[in-house]
């Protein structure tokens, strides 16, 4: 029982750090209907951000330091590498989204090598935690609540901002949202903008655990979170939530259970399930195309 | 219109690159030849890929030139990225081959070097494998050979280290799908098997992997004294750093990959007394080659950032560069199946110590070095001579 219980606040810290990348996907996905496949490393990115600037500034200072440098990274690719595309067909678009990937994959191994980099130990998320009889640490128990918290604040702004008002008419209709006077070029940067956060605050959390970067680091939780987006139903953001938790409690079930062989193959049957079975996923929307 | 004009500039620059490129192999005062370097730059295994090429760079650096017959010749390295990836290794392989190399060096990781193997022994080319220890790369390979000792016998000197500690219980930890990995896992398995050690779990983890909590855990649960995890420099601090948080104390091991100071630093001090086998050992190894490479070698790895740790990989990388600079000055021949019968012959004393190609194409190595982590350094333990 124990044992259990250890390897399910493992699953759902891991869940979080999931569902905080996965959210990234929704909400480009939801206003560009763009899967942005660069997510995962701008994820990586910010590991290596992170690296940096600890070298340099106390934690307090390089925490923020880094979460707005991956904004504005966000928003740069956003600007340079889909804006000119935008009238192109989405096939276009999705091709530059893997370019930027494998942009970002190799410039980090040009700029910092193959080798793994240190990750900075951040000590407060590093403490050692007992709960009764389990064992754990800070970051395991705070990943799930920032991550909830994180979704509460996004909610709100989606609910009761201004920009949170355009994002959500952009991503109902692009053409009438532009003739009713709203920016698309700024919802559109306001969007990669709080999905790099997102995902930056997720790095983070992500890799205190997992003390190293390196230049593919990104590249397998950001096709992991693509399915938890794809689950929980392209376009939205509790599905995204619950997709990334469900994903990140059956990997560490299985591998628990000794079948660590199929840990990654099941997330993948689960993508190719839920397509056949379901494709708008559980809180997709029904697409009605009016004619 | 424009489109139009630059299409057509494109097709002729297309079409001088192709002359230039004939030219400067066939023609021109200069004699030049190319000395192809197989081996991952980027990918999973890019970090030590790179390690070995700067040991090759370095004998180029100090071996520029070669006599063949009265002509002098200039020796270029011929560098292309197999980027750790089986596909990516084949076509990198065709690249050197059509691009006229004479030999080749690598791989680092012997995934690759197995799916390579084939096509250099075709187009004729002898290859010569740095550190990669899987048996199956020079096996049935007339064209392989290699600087570094094999797998089966790692396996075993690592299972003879745990009978001498006394260790009854060990588990093993290896990367799904990663030859090299699987392969000492298993000879490690079947070594301790035949010396009565019982094997009391083994895990697989996935390429990429970071969280390695669950299968640690299961391994906690059967409660092994020492834990063999032979796995890639990106693996390893995590397996170490993460098996330290759940409180296990037993030992940990690996193989030659993990002498790599990046490990001890991703650690966070986790790395503390673990134990592996390597290829050499600056301090205890005095060949006359090795003062050479010794007296150089650490300004040139501070000259490209890297620590001033020399990794055994670099050490194997210069005998490998080495031993085919050897086999074609003694062959005075460009031809391949010349260098591969002059290799075949060749006994020289390298970095590493005596190195002559036994009949599978493998160094005649009997013997490992054992270090420890302590302190964060490494430290010689003892020769184990099998």
């Amino acid at each position: 029982m124990q044992y259990f219980l250890e390897q399910c606040l493992i699953g759902i810290s891991i869940g979080g750090a999931y569902a905080l990348i996965a959210i990234g996907y929704t909400l480009v996905y939801g206003i560009l209907r763009l899967i942005n496949f660069a997510h995962g490393d701008i994820f990586m990115v910010a590991g290596y951000i992170m690296i940096f600037t600890t070298a340099n500034f106390p934690i307090y200072i390089s925490i923020p330091i880094t979460i707005i440098a991956t904004c504005i990274l966000g928003v740069v690719i956003e600007k340079v590498a889909y804006k000119p595309l935008r009238t192109a067909p989405r096939m276009s678009i999705m091709i530059s989204a893997i370019g930027v990937s494998y942009f970002l994959q190799n410039f980090a191994t040009y700029l910092f090598t193959a080798l793994p980099s240190n990750y900075p130990p951040i000590y407060f998320l590093k403490k050692q935690i007992h709960i009764g009889y389990l064992k754990t640490n800070m970051a395991d128990i705070l990943t799930p609540i920032i991550t909830i918290l994180l979704v509460l604040i996004l909610i709100w702004i989606l609910k009761h901002t201004k920009i949170g008002l355009s994002m959500r008419a952009v991503s109902r209709d692009y053409e009438a949202a532009s003739l009713m006077g709203i920016k698309i070029n700024n919802t559109i940067s306001y969007t990669f903008a709080i999905g790099s956060i997102l995902a930056a605050v997720g790095s983070i959390l992500y890799f205190t655990n997992r003390a190293s970067v390196f230049p593919y680091s990104g590249s397998m939780p950001g096709l992991k979170c693509f399915v938890a987006a794809v689950f929980g139903g392209i376009g939205s953001i509790p599905g995204a939530l619950i997709g990334g938790f469900f994903i990140g409690l059956c990997e560490t079930l299985i591998k628990a259970v000794g079948y660590s062989t199929f840990s990654d193959a099941f997330t993948f049957v689960i993508l190719i399930i839920v397509l056949l079975l379901r494709p708008t996923g559980l809180f997709g929307e029904k697409i009605i195309d009016k004619v | 219109m424009l489109k139009k004009v630059f299409s057509y500039l494109l097709v002729i620059a297309v079409a001088m690159s192709g002359f230039t490129a004939c030219s400067s192999n066939s023609t021109g005062g200069k004699n030049v030849i190319k000395i192809g370097v197989f081996e991952p730059l980027t990918g999973e295994n890019g970090g030590g890929g790179f390690q070995e090429v700067l040991g090759i760079r370095y004998a180029n650096e100090l071996y520029k030139t070669i006599n063949i017959n009265g002509t002098t010749y200039t020796i270029e390295l011929d560098e292309v990225d197999n980027k750790s990836d089986k596909t990516e290794a084949v076509s990198a392989a065709n690249k050197l081959i059509s691009d006229g190399v004479v030999a080749v060096l690598g791989s680092y990781g012997s995934g690759v070097s197995i799916a390579a193997g084939e096509y250099f022994e075709e187009a004729e080319i002898p290859a010569v494998g740095c550190s990669c220890t899987n048996p199956q790369v020079t096996d049935g390979n007339d064209y392989y050979f290699r600087t570094c000792f094999l797998d089966p016998f790692q396996g075993t000197v690592m299972a003879s280290y745990a009978r001498n500690h006394g260790y009854t219980r060990v588990a093993v930890i290896t990367q799904l799908g990663d030859d090299y990995s699987e392969g000492l896992g298993s000879f490690f398995v079947r070594a301790c098997e035949r010396m009565g050690i019982q094997v009391v779990d083994t895990e697989k983890f996935q390429t990429n992997e970071q969280d390695f909590r669950s299968i640690l855990s299961n391994i906690k649960s059967s409660d092994p004294q020492f834990v063999f995890a032979p796995s890639s420099i990106v693996s390893a601090p995590l397996i170490l750093e993460q098996a330290r948080e759940l409180g296990m104390t037993c030992q940990f091991g690996g193989g030659d990959t993990w002498e790599n100071g990046t490990i001890i630093d991703n650690a966070h001090g986790a790395a503390e007394g673990m134990v592996l086998t390597t290829f050499y050992d600056d301090k205890s190894q005095a060949t006359e080659e090795g003062e050479k490479f010794l007296n150089g070698f650490k300004s040139y790895l501070v000259k490209n950032n890297q620590k001033e740790i020399i990794p055994a990989v670099s050490a194997l990388g210069y005998d490998a560069y080495l031993a085919v600079y050897k086999a074609i000055e003694a062959a005075q021949s460009l031809e391949g199946p010349a260098i591969r019968d002059a290799l075949s012959k060749l006994v020289f004393t390298g970095v590493t110590g005596e190195i002559k190609f036994d009949a599978n194409g493998d160094a005649d190595k009997n013997s490992a070095y054992v270090k420890e982590v302590e302190n964060g350094q490494f430290v010689f333990k003892e020769i184990v001579t099998i």
